[in-house]
């Protein structure tokens, strides 16, 4: 490529480049710029010298993250919930599609999927209001029915081994809508011959669902799951702040990196430890999808992400 | 539907059982809760505190929502944050998405995959939390300013690809067509592209839209000022500081003697907050169905 080649483009290309240039700045400044900000992981960081001119440290950010004993905890904790949710969810999700798309009934259709789409609107603060009304200790409501029936009282909030029940299940409540009608809409383009000469053949509904429309259904599952493993280190900090926020005795169940990183920055202010955890976060999650993408382009060209 | 009549009426009746029974419970159980919300915050407080929250109020009471209307300042203002940030970001969002769209979606554009790949990376690998938080706060001085609610959630790459992937269905006759005619390119984008892109328009302003509403985290990080907080952000506090935002609502004259019905409260902040997202999604939800269903379509 020559200068005036490029010259060239530049001029040609003008209008383009002046509309691109927005976007680019954008990433540029909050996606890029915070990149170089990983020094900080091996920096002391002090308000004086700011990024640049904080003093170097070496690794000890990094050995005191690993010997705080919290580095394995909170990456074991991300990746279990995430493989759960990535389970529960995708199964939950295509059997209701399943069901939405053979049960008759348009209005029971309608209903039912208008109904379950409504927690995917609704804000993490207010799942966070609605797990306190039904869990906490005097006045939930899981409570008070327990007492109704004449069993003793839970005490939800301090009891880490509940947790892991209870986040699969507010997650899988919250996506539930929105993963179905991903499903629904890879169901309806199963070419409906298919379906035709599955009957031809005598199968009955069970044996079409899981000889037809599964079997379509590997490309979405396989998409859905792939873009989900690259996620598989990174937590939705809003499920878990609202519904745990800072309390420390849930912490062996239900700390994520994200809690972990923000709480070393906001509530702790330890700069460098948080730092050195989101460099090992970013760091995992990009190996990661790395490797899946590798492996499933070695099994499937057309199925990688890139 | 395929509605197969010679599929075995045993079995089909047999699946319609199973299927009518779980869909029922998954429903019931995602609406549930909005009920108990609901009928908790129309309890008589006395009542919650002995029995619980309960599925129908036993002791009805709307003394909650009155004291929520009486003091109703901070409340008002931060439902003028919230709606301020979502009409600004949502506008100036789906423009530069757009924008930024129809650029890595012309054919003839040389360097298209160049960019789109600069967009895409930052999906695979980032900086973290701290030094982008470092950058907003220390270095553009956002800290309590509304840009630091409105620029987070401003452009998205995942967005900027589903905008993308709807335009390079945009046959490309039109843009040669157009280009003949001696239009430019921001011509062709203002006048042809976006007036035929508008499903992906409504798709991805809703989606930009209910991130915005629904926005805490950026308040949680940048806002301590409490003319700037966002709904969500109030609601987060009152739910979390009863006593600090008693205070902040009456106003620091006010004598706070009354006893504040504090769980009824809670409960009826969060119908407020929630209130208008509940009355328009059934209307939206279809907006968002058919673009899931694009997005779906090519991943």
């Amino acid at each position: 490529m020559n200068l005036h080649q490029f010259w060239n483009d530049l001029v040609r290309y003008r209008i383009i480049l002046l509309m691109l240039a927005p976007g680019v700045i954008f990433f540029l400044l909050f996606a890029y710029v915070p990149m170089v900000g990983i020094i900080l992981a091996f920096k002391h960081y002090d308000y004086a010298g700011g990024v640049f001119g904080s003093p170097w440290n070496g690794l000890a950010n990094i050995r005191f993250f690993f010997e705080s004993g919290d580095a394995w905890r909170v990456t074991r904790n991300t990746a279990l919930y995430n493989i759960a949710f990535i389970i529960v969810n995708n199964l939950l999700q295509m059997f209701t599609a399943i069901f939405l798309f053979e049960v008759g009934g348009k209005w029971f259709r309608k209903i039912t999927q208008t109904i379950m789409f409504l927690p995917y609107f609704i804000s993490w603060v207010v799942v966070g209001a609605i797990a306190y009304n039904l869990l906490n200790t005097d006045i939930g409501t899981v409570n008070a029915l327990l007492k109704g029936l004449g069993m003793e009282p839970v005490d939800i909030y301090n009891t880490p081994a509940y947790w892991p029940y209870i986040l699969v299940f507010v997650s899988a409540w919250k996506m539930l809508g929105y993963g179905t009608v991903m499903y629904l809409a890879a169901i309806t383009s199963i070419d409906t011959e298919m379906y035709e000469a599955a009957e031809i053949d005598g199968a009955n509904i069970f044996q079409r669902m899981l000889r037809v429309t599964i079997p379509n259904l590997y490309p979405t599952i396989i998409i859905l799951t792939l873009l989900a493993v690259g996620n598989i280190f990174r937590g939705d900090f809003g499920m878990f702040y609202n519904l745990i926020g800072n309390n420390g005795v849930l912490f062996s169940t239900t700390d994520v990196i994200d809690t972990f990183v923000f709480r070393s920055l906001i509530t702790t202010n330890e700069i460098g430890m948080s730092a050195a955890a989101g460099v090992y976060q970013s760091i995992l999650g990009f190996t990661t999808i790395m490797v899946v993408n590798y492996a499933v382009r070695k099994y499937d060209k057309d199925r990688a992400l890139f | 539907m395929s509605k197969s009549s010679g599929i075995k009426q045993t079995d089909r009746q047999l699946f319609a059982v199973i299927g009518y029974t779980i869909l029922a419970i998954l429903a019931c159980l995602c609406i549930i809760p909005f009920i108990l919300i609901l009928s908790s915050s129309l309890t008589e407080e006395s009542s919650i505190v002995v029995k619980g929250f309960q599925f129908f109020p036993s002791e009805f009471s709307l003394e909650a929502y009155q004291i929520l209307f009486k003091y109703p300042d901070q409340m008002l203002k931060a439902y003028t944050v919230t709606i301020l940030v979502t009409a600004v970001g949502t506008a100036l969002g789906l423009l530069l998405t757009a924008m930024t769209a129809y650029c890595i979606s012309r054919r003839d554009f040389k360097w298209r995959n160049h960019f789109s790949f600069f967009f895409f990376f930052t999906t695979l690998f980032n900086g973290g939390l701290v030094p982008w938080y470092l950058l907003m706060v220390n270095y553009l001085h956002l800290k309590d300013t509304p840009l630091a609610l409105i620029l987070p959630l401003l452009l998205n790459v995942f967005y900027i690809i589903v905008m993308k992937s709807f335009m390079s269905a945009i046959p490309e006759a039109i843009t040669e067509s157009a280009k003949i005619d001696g239009a430019g390119d921001f011509l062709i984008f203002i006048r042809l592209i976006l007036p035929l892109s508008k499903p992906a328009l409504a798709t991805i302003g809703l989606f930009l839209a209910l991130g915005y509403w629904n926005d805490w985290y950026n308040a949680l990080l940048f806002i301590s000022d409490q003319n700037l907080m966002p709904l969500q952000y109030y609601l987060y506090k009152m739910l979390g500081n009863m006593d600090g935002m008693r205070k902040a609502m009456m106003g620091s004259g006010a004598v706070v003697t009354t006893i504040i019905p504090t769980e009824g409260l809670k409960m009826a902040m969060t119908i407020v907050a929630s209130g208008p997202i509940l009355i328009a999604y059934p209307f939206v939800q279809k907006y968002f169905v058919q673009g899931l269903t694009i997005g779906a379509v090519k991943g």
